[in-house]
């Protein structure tokens, strides 16, 4: 059929075949729809909630926004792959001890949004950590939960060095 | 085979001759909204953002060159964001870190929108846009690009390539007002650039293209004493005048003309004060 093709893409590491797929896909709709994968959300597929947020080579991004065909020989790293041998990350142990979890639509990207900012600075401070956060909304906490999370990782983090 | 994702700008040139039909995309951030809401149904796109001339930035003494899929992440700091200081601030301002990752300034330029935080600094700047197709690039200076809302003086088989910033002499700015600070589109913006002893604004949001103010701008240049009181209240009600607002779902042309007026003052007093 015109205007659908097969690709692979690499997520969390291994190869997923995508076959006969409508180019417009979002890389959210396939990771979701196709590849069994719906740990990233979908709440506006318009770039403004986070909730689809995934790494795709070192940088943050809406999964909602990116044509999936086209992020093929690409690392794609997606909440699925934080803990695929069953141990939370500090990230995700710290929104559980912290009470940042209610309904839970919010957390694989803010989940997803903390790593990556903690992989490139190790000790934010508080306008960093919200500057970083601010694609990502949560419509349940109030964000002071959320950040008490950030504080309490960065803080296990830097006793630990 | 329909998306196409060519990995050096030879091979994207030959593509788009080929297929004048078919979509480009850079990040996505605005062509997947309307994919996304079923606005557009692509049978035919050229991804660009793999080729690495695209990615490429060239800071010279009096001039910088950033390659049309420079994520505005890289325009915020470091050397590119400090050798354009206004770029850097209107950079800043573009939706979430998540956006500012994947937008690029071909794909504000695709877009132009009067609301591209990008283009009142591309205007006031008197930046060149890059033109490519498979017979070489053309040069066409911003105010030549942008030829109404949505509308650009790019040809089917061309494509974005770069934007040339001139480096100018003196402060730069760039400011907008909108319904919150984070992931906003603007209702009003401006950039103010000094050159030497000249004054440029450039108005965004505020009519069917960026707005340039050179009465404004003229009327600056003509005054024997540039520091004396009340200048800056004259330039922000001159600017205002010369915006050409409309009233729409974000806001209405009365707010946008004292918007503007409160931007161009404070942004002019801001550089006069360095
Ligand atoms: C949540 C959200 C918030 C946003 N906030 C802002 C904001 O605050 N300020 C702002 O200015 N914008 C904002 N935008 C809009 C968008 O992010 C910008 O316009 C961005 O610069 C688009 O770049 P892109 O590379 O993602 O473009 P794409 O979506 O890839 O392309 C946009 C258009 O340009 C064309 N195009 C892309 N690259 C080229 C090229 N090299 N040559 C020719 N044509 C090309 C495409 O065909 C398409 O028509 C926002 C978008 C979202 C989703
Ligand atoms: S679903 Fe992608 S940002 Fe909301
Ligand atoms: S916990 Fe419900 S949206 Fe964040």
């Amino acid at each position: 059929m015109s205007g659908h093709q097969n690709y692979t893409l690499n997520v969390n590491g291994t190869e997923h075949p995508v076959k006969d797929a409508w180019i417009g896909e979002s890389l959210l709709y396939v990771l979701r729809e196709r590849l069994g994968l719906p740990g990233s959300k979908g709440a506006c597929e318009q770039g403004e909630c986070g909730s689809c947020t995934v790494v795709i080579d070192g940088s943050a991004v809406c999964s909602c926004l990116v044509m999936a065909a086209t992020a093929v020989d690409s690392q794609i790293a997606t909440i699925e792959g934080l803990a695929e041998d069953g141990t939370l990350t500090d990230v995700q142990e710290a929104f559980i001890t912290e009470g940042a979890v209610q309904c839970g639509f919010c957390t694989p990207g803010l989940v997803m949004a903390v790593h990556h900012l903690l992989e490139s600075n190790d000790n934010p401070d508080e306008m960093t950590v919200k500057e970083a956060l601010s694609g990502n909304i949560c419509r349940c906490t109030g964000y002071g939960r959320i950040f008490a999370a950030v504080d309490a990782v960065i803080a296990q983090r830097q006793a630990g060095k | 085979m329909t998306v196409f994702i060519p990995r050096s700008l030879q091979e994207a040139t030959d593509l788009i001759a080929e297929h004048p039909d078919a979509h480009l995309l850079t990040g996505g951030t605005d062509l997947m909204v309307e994919v996304n809401f079923n606005h557009r149904r692509p049978e035919k796109v050229i991804s660009l953002g793999k080729i690495e001339e695209l990615h490429q930035v060239t800071i010279n003494d009096d001039h910088v060159i950033i390659g049309a899929a420079v994520p505005y992440a890289q325009m915020e700091k470091g050397e590119l964001g400090e050798s354009l200081p206004a770029l850097a601030e209107a950079a800043r301002t573009v939706g979430s870190p998540q956006i500012r990752a994947a937008g690029s300034l071909g794909g504000n330029l695709g877009t132009c929108s009067p609301a591209g935080d990008s283009l009142p600094v591309l205007s006031a700047t008197n930046s060149l846009v890059h033109l490519t197709s498979a017979g070489g690039t053309r040069m066409v200076p911003f105010s030549e690009f942008m030829i109404g809302p949505k509308r650009n003086s790019r040809q089917p088989h061309e494509i974005i390539t770069a934007v040339t910033v001139p480096r100018t002499c003196g402060w730069q700015g760039y400011a907008k007002v909108g319904t919150r600070n984070a992931m906003v589109i603007s209702v009003a913006s401006a950039c103010v650039v000094f050159h030497d002893d000249e004054l440029r604004i450039a108005l965004g949001s505020v009519g069917p293209t960026i707005i340039r103010c050179t009465d404004t701008e003229n009327w600056y240049q003509s005054l024997a004493s540039k520091k004396s009181t009340g200048v800056s209240l004259e330039i922000g009600s001159r600017a205002s005048q010369e915006s050409r607002p409309i009233d729409d779902h974000r806001s209405t042309a009365d707010y946008r003309r004292h918007a503007i007026k409160v931007l161009a003052q404070r942004l002019f007093e801001r550089g006069m004060s360095k």
